[in-house]
């Protein structure tokens, strides 16, 4: 089957496989740099397309609400916003990761803290990968490198979503979702019907009938050895979801004397650092975990017996870096480089950064 | 010897004067003796059996004395955040919009935490309901000062009574939700009476055949007692209600059919 093919930006993509994948509800608030995907879902009227409701939210409090909501009637609802916001729904992320509702939230990072910057940052990591709002959750964090992923990473994002019922999170930045690529378009997937709803998510609040029982959605239980249990079993989700979900991409690794780490923006700059240090006769290659959590840590544990160092790339003063040196476990030196404040660094600087900080030193 | 009566006689169906609706479930209320929020369960609930609504229903639990309402009423039922009732309403309605959808929701919940949630779902007319009831206090916290207390009135932290300078004043959140274009049927109710609880429970009634027009949110609110935060007896903190809630919040319908009531 030929695919279609579309010049876009990665924030439009996202939007446009919203629609593709049968999304039933979008829900958001306007801020920059993520905008445009509310304003290419209403521009698209996806009510005509699909049935797919979408709504301006008064704020991203009720819009994590209203996912809340949408995700307990077992629909397919997302939303997306970027860092200022996505601090805002921490409560909700908290409350559906606590009810175990599935939902895709989009997280297109700009410079923090505070109101920060509008420009593009990688500052977000603690924040999505150890947890953001309150109580002992995860998030399962994929993060796209390129517009392609951006509207890839919906489809997978509901998969992982459903499967697990947690929410995930789509790690973006402002790079990835301002700037155009070309972008292969899947076919329309219809949206399910109120029957396949009930088939497939049996714990969905679609109205009690006679023959079951009636459904509770709750992230409240006040008896603590209930309690406890319903966590334990959450812990077991999440243990399951690190043996199996992990996903991680390497290029030219494989006679790799050093090694980026690298997601997001910070990943693409690495390739052309690979090619700068590479012309001088170092020998670097990338991993590029694409599941922020679960981290790939075996990989890195595992890499870290052929190479001499390991620089971590990301736009932070360091946040990421924390999980490499876990997963290293002391076997190499591991360095963070980064720039902050919405400040994209340039393949020159992260060349010369590995060559200072493992060879010339 | 005059015949004993039996358990066997009481329970015959000739001498059944009242029934549980099969929409409350067996699960013991957790609310203090003489509390209003049973009643109110208990009418929301006889209604919508009454209207074979059970299939269909989705109700939306606060955070407040009611956060366990789901164990009680016996419909599928979605557990919120302190105040976001209304934004869980506005999805579920507007991803399922031939459900009946309602909040049920303290004063603390409605009109200080979820103001915002609660102003902008009737503002955009999101067909739902929302049941509002309104104790003065926060019962569920230990009896804090809620945006409605009245002046002077006590609590655990307006020990003195609310003074109005330093507190601000007691919101009527209903009046100005009423003034909102999106808002359909806007009605003010008491449990405290026979009476009072025959008109709450038709107002109830009206507010979910509303909803069925599509034209609007429908708002019932019920000026309620909290007897153990208000430090009082059920009976005192009803005749207390009656002489002090209702002068400030005074009962009967707000807006009838998208159309504020002229006083
Ligand atoms: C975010 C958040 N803040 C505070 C609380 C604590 N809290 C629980 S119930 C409540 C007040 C509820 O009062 P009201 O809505 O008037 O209901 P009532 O208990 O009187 O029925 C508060 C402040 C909470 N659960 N969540
Ligand atoms: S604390 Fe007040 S509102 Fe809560 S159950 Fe008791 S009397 Fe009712």
């Amino acid at each position: 089957m030929k695919k279609e093919l579309r010049l876009m930006k990665g924030n439009e993509a996202f939007a446009e496989a919203a629609i593709r994948v049968g999304v039933d509800g979008y829900f958001g608030y306007p801020i920059t740099p993520q905008s445009e995907v509310m304003e290419y879902l209403t521009a698209e009227k996806p009510h005509e397309r699909t049935g797919m409701v979408v709504l301006q939210a008064e704020s991203e409090v009720a819009a994590i609400n209203m996912l809340y909501g949408g995700a307990s009637c077992g629909k397919k609802v997302m939303t997306s916003s970027s860092s200022p916001g996505v601090s805002l729904m921490q409560e909700g992320i908290s409350y559906m990761a606590g009810a175990e509702l599935p939902c895709v939230l989009l997280n297109v990072v700009r410079g923090g803290p505070g109101l920060g910057t509008i420009q593009p940052a990688q500052s977000d990591y603690f924040q999505s990968t150890k947890g953001g709002g309150h109580g002992d959750y995860r998030l399962i964090v994929i993060a796209p490198s390129s517009v392609q992923e951006m509207y890839d990473f919906v489809e997978l994002g509901f998969k992982l979503a459903f499967k697990y019922r947690t929410p995930i999170m789509v790690q973006s930045d402002g790079a990835i979702g301002q700037m155009m690529e070309k972008v292969e378009i899947d076919e329309q997937q219809k949206r399910f019907s109120e029957a396949e709803i009930i088939k497939n998510y049996p714990w969905a609040t679609t109205g009690k009938t006679p023959d079951r029982e009636r459904n509770i959605i709750t992230s409240l239980d006040l008896d603590p050895a209930r309690h406890e249990k319903h966590n334990i079993e959450l812990q077991k989700k999440y243990r399951k979801i690190e043996e199996k979900e992990i996903q991680y991409e390497k290029v030219q690794c494989d006679d790799a004397e050093y090694l980026f780490v690298a997601y997001g923006t910070s990943a693409r700059l690495c390739l052309k650092s690979i090619q700068l240090c590479r012309e001088k006769g170092i020998k670097v290659g990338l991993l590029r975990p694409i599941t922020l959590w679960p981290f790939p840590k075996d990989i890195i544990y595992d890499m870290a017996d052929q190479v001499k160092g390991i620089l971590s790339v990301e736009m932070s003063a360091g946040q990421m870096v924390e999980d490499i040196l876990l997963s290293v476990k002391g076997k190499v030196p591991v360095e963070h480089f980064g720039r902050m404040g919405g400040i994209i660094p340039s393949p020159i600087e992260i060349a010369d950064m590995l060559e200072e900080k493992f060879i010339k030193g | 010897m005059a015949d004993t009566i039996t358990k066997a006689d009481i329970i015959k169906p000739e001498n059944l004067v009242y029934k549980k609706t099969d929409l409350l479930t067996d699960k013991v209320l957790s609310y203090c003796p003489g509390c209003g929020h049973g009643t109110a369960h208990r009418i929301i609930m006889e209604t919508l059996d009454e209207m074979s609504l059970q299939s269909e229903t989705i109700g939306i639990a606060p955070v407040g004395c009611s956060v366990l309402a789901y164990e009680f009423m016996n419909i599928d039922m979605q557990q919120a955040a302190h105040g976001r009732a209304p934004a869980l309403a506005t999805a579920v309605k507007r991803l399922m919009p031939e459900k009946t959808v309602f909040t049920y929701q303290g004063d603390g919940d409605l009109a200080a935490i979820g103001t915002a949630e609660t102003i902008h779902a009737c503002n955009r007319g999101e067909n739902f309901t929302i049941f509002f009831i309104n104790n003065g206090i926060y019962g569920m916290t230990g009896g804090q000062m809620a945006p409605t207390t009245l002046e002077g009135m006590k609590s655990s932290t307006s020990p003195y009574g609310r003074d109005l300078e330093m507190m601000g004043h007691p919101l009527k959140i209903t009046e100005l939700i009423a003034q909102l274009p999106g808002t359909y049927y806007v009605t003010r109710q008491a449990v405290h009476t026979p009476a009072a609880v025959r008109k709450a429970k038709k107002a109830v009634r009206k507010a979910i055949e509303m909803q069925k027009l599509n034209k609007g949110l429908t708002f019932v609110e019920i000026v309620s007692n909290c007897n153990s935060g208000w430090k009082m007896t059920p009976v005192q903190s009803n005749h207390w209600m009656v002489e002090n809630m209702f002068p400030f919040y005074p009962m009967g319908d707000i807006k009838l059919e998208g159309e504020l009531v002229k006083k």
